[in-house]
């Protein structure tokens, strides 16, 4: 149901690298989950309203009122590679 | 010190108060056995309670009786690595709303616990730092995905413990644990500080040896919380459980539910505490939650999309790993994810990011709402004739090791009963119900939301008639 250049594309999008064997083992085992998934499209939803959430709470706004926030050092802190005052990363050109 | 051991957390924190035990006792007690853990169920133990809040004092609400925290609730300095080894050793600058609340209440941090990896999973398999193992039984698996918060308690190496749940990650684990566990209706604790799964299922909730202990424990995690929008303040403070009936109650029991696929010993023992409800008063009667049996289809397009997108955070940047970058920031990004996430996570984000992807939407994750939709409606039907929905938590008692790794849908099947009321956002609740096979069996009573109080009260009457015997998990 899923072919293997459907789950090299969504890899892609998921920013995901897998291997052969897992790219293999990811269209068995996807394709099983989605069979299994498929019997919701017996149900008639005609008219039936989406559900993104469950609480009924809509702008939930607080006061614009500045305070302070984490200090750089401690939101740097847990950082695999840092500049003077920023998350360093490599080149997205290399 | 054994006597401690024997306590309730609500009688410790009764016997410390009328200074019978000094807080320090029970400190040492539990950190002893918790240090001494050899089911995997701690990936982290303190050696300390945190000065800050006087360790718990005699004074206080919680009494200085500690609690065991899953691993992915943020906790200030302290490794919180949600069961992954893309946070290896990721030590937050903040902690979670809920942790914070239950210490300044009273209660240190006893230690994180083992779960399965981004709280994926129904045995706990899935942890980058190994399984747990159910104390009841160490070849048999303790549930997941919070089966380290489960198996702690069991096994008395913490008093109580919190853990979060989705589609069923403290119900299930609970039942397969024989302890109690709550999942609180969506939004009654704060979700702030909580490494994400799928924001609009996740929520946090106690794990306790009885019903009194739950609600004590779940009385201080409660409260609407700026940090986080989608909580809601209590409509009336939690309440510790008193009665001893069920004089009047209306039990519906969904026959989707209650019947095929729902392991015979299991279906025994939740038919027995059906003639107990009835002995203490309750009428029982079967209801219909029609969309019940595609609840798990809708659960796992809804969770997986909601993932793939929480998921997006872990790319190397910002904190834990990293993976060489020599070819760029894009190779960079994949390489981290490829070698920092586990199997049944790279499964989920790959399923969630295929529902959500271009031309599928409608078809899957649009579908799944609308699926939603339906459940919430049914159980509302259902509440209209009827108090509670009762039905066994798991459809089976703690399964061997391995053998449901691989086969995910199997694994899936785990959460059959519990996914429904998660969907819905409703409080539901899991006690043990005695054994089948010699493993602990769960029952399960959902109720409207914010019936926390009622539920804890249906559960309190129901564990006095089962009369289940935890000890032994704890020798």
């Amino acid at each position: 149901m899923i072919d293997r250049d459907e789950v090299l594309h969504v890899a892609r999008l998921a920013r995901l690298e897998l291997s052969a064997d897992e790219v293999e083992r990811m269209a068995r085992e996807l394709s099983a989950v989605l069979e299994h998934i498929e019997k919701i499209s017996e149900l008639d939803l005609d008219g039936v309203p989406p559900t993104s959430h469950v609480v009924e709470v809509a702008n939930a706004l607080r006061a614009d009122e500045p305070r302070p926030s984490l200090p750089r050092e401690e939101a740097l802190g847990g950082a695999p590679a840092v500049s003077d005052d920023g998350f360093l990363v490599p080149s997205p050109g290399a | 010190m054994s006597d401690i051991l024997a306590l309730t957390a609500a009688e410790t924190v009764r016997r410390v108060g009328a200074g019978d035990i000094a807080p320090a006792e029970v400190w040492e007690t539990y950190r002893e056995r918790a240090a001494k853990d050899d089911l995997n169920a701690f990936t982290w133990v303190a050696d300390a309670p945190p000065e800050e809040h006087g360790g718990g004092s005699a004074g206080m609400a919680l009494g200085g009786v500690p609690v065991a925290v899953k691993d992915l609730f943020c906790t200030r300095g302290v490794p919180s690595q949600a069961g992954s080894k893309v946070l290896e050793d990721y030590r937050p600058p903040y902690t979670a709303t809920a942790v914070s609340r239950l210490e300044r209440a009273g209660a240190p941090l006893l230690g994180k616990t083992n779960q399965d990896e981004f709280a994926m999973g129904s045995s706990t398999e899935n942890s980058a730092y190994g399984p747990v193992l159910n104390p009841w039984n160490r070849e048999r698996v303790p549930g997941g995905s919070s089966g380290g918060s489960a198996a702690a308690v069991a096994a008395g190496l913490a008093p109580w413990a919190i853990g979060t749940d989705t589609g069923g990650s403290i119900r299930q684990p609970a039942a397969l644990c024989g302890v109690v566990g709550l999942k609180p209706t969506y939004g009654a604790v704060s979700r702030y500080g909580m490494i994400a799964f799928a924001s609009s299922l996740d929520q946090a909730g106690p794990f306790a040896r009885d019903v009194t202990d739950a609600a004590l424990l779940f009385r201080h995690m409660v409260g609407r919380d700026d940090r986080d929008s989608t909580s809601l303040g209590p409509e009336e403070e939690v309440a510790l459980p008193e009665a001893e009936d069920l004089a009047g109650i209306r039990l519906g029991v969904p026959e989707e539910l209650s019947g095929e696929g729902i392991e015979p010993g299991v279906l025994e023992a939740f038919n027995d505490t059906l003639r107990r409800a009835e002995g203490l008063g309750a009428s029982v009667e079967p209801c219909r939650l029609e969309h019940a049996p595609h609840a798990l289809s809708a659960y796992y397009l809804i969770a997986p999309a909601e993932a793939s997108s929480n998921l997006a955070r872990f790319d190397g940047v910002r904190y834990g790993l990293r993976a060489n970058g020599d070819d760029g920031l894009l190779a960079m990004y994949t390489r981290t994810r490829a070698a920092g996430f586990g199997d049944e996570v790279k499964r989920r984000i790959m399923l969630g990011t295929y529902a959500l992807s271009s031309g599928y939407y409608d078809a899957y994750y649009g579908r799944a709402q609308r699926v939603r939709t339906k459940i919430a409606e049914d159980f509302r039907s259902a509440f209209e004739r009827f108090d509670f929905v009762v039905t066994p938590t798991s459809p089976s008692v703690a399964f061997p090791l391995g053998e449901r790794t691989s086969d995910p849908l199997a694994m899936y099947l785990s959460d059959y009963c519990t996914v429904p009321m998660s969907l819905a956002g409703i409080p539901a609740i899991s006690i043990p119900n005695g054994r089948s096979q010699g493993l602990p069996t769960g029952f399960q009573i959902a109720g409207p939301a914010f019936s926390e109080n009622r539920v804890l009260a249906a559960a309190h009457a129901l564990e006095r008639a089962i009369g289940f015997d935890g000890a032994e998990a704890r020798a």
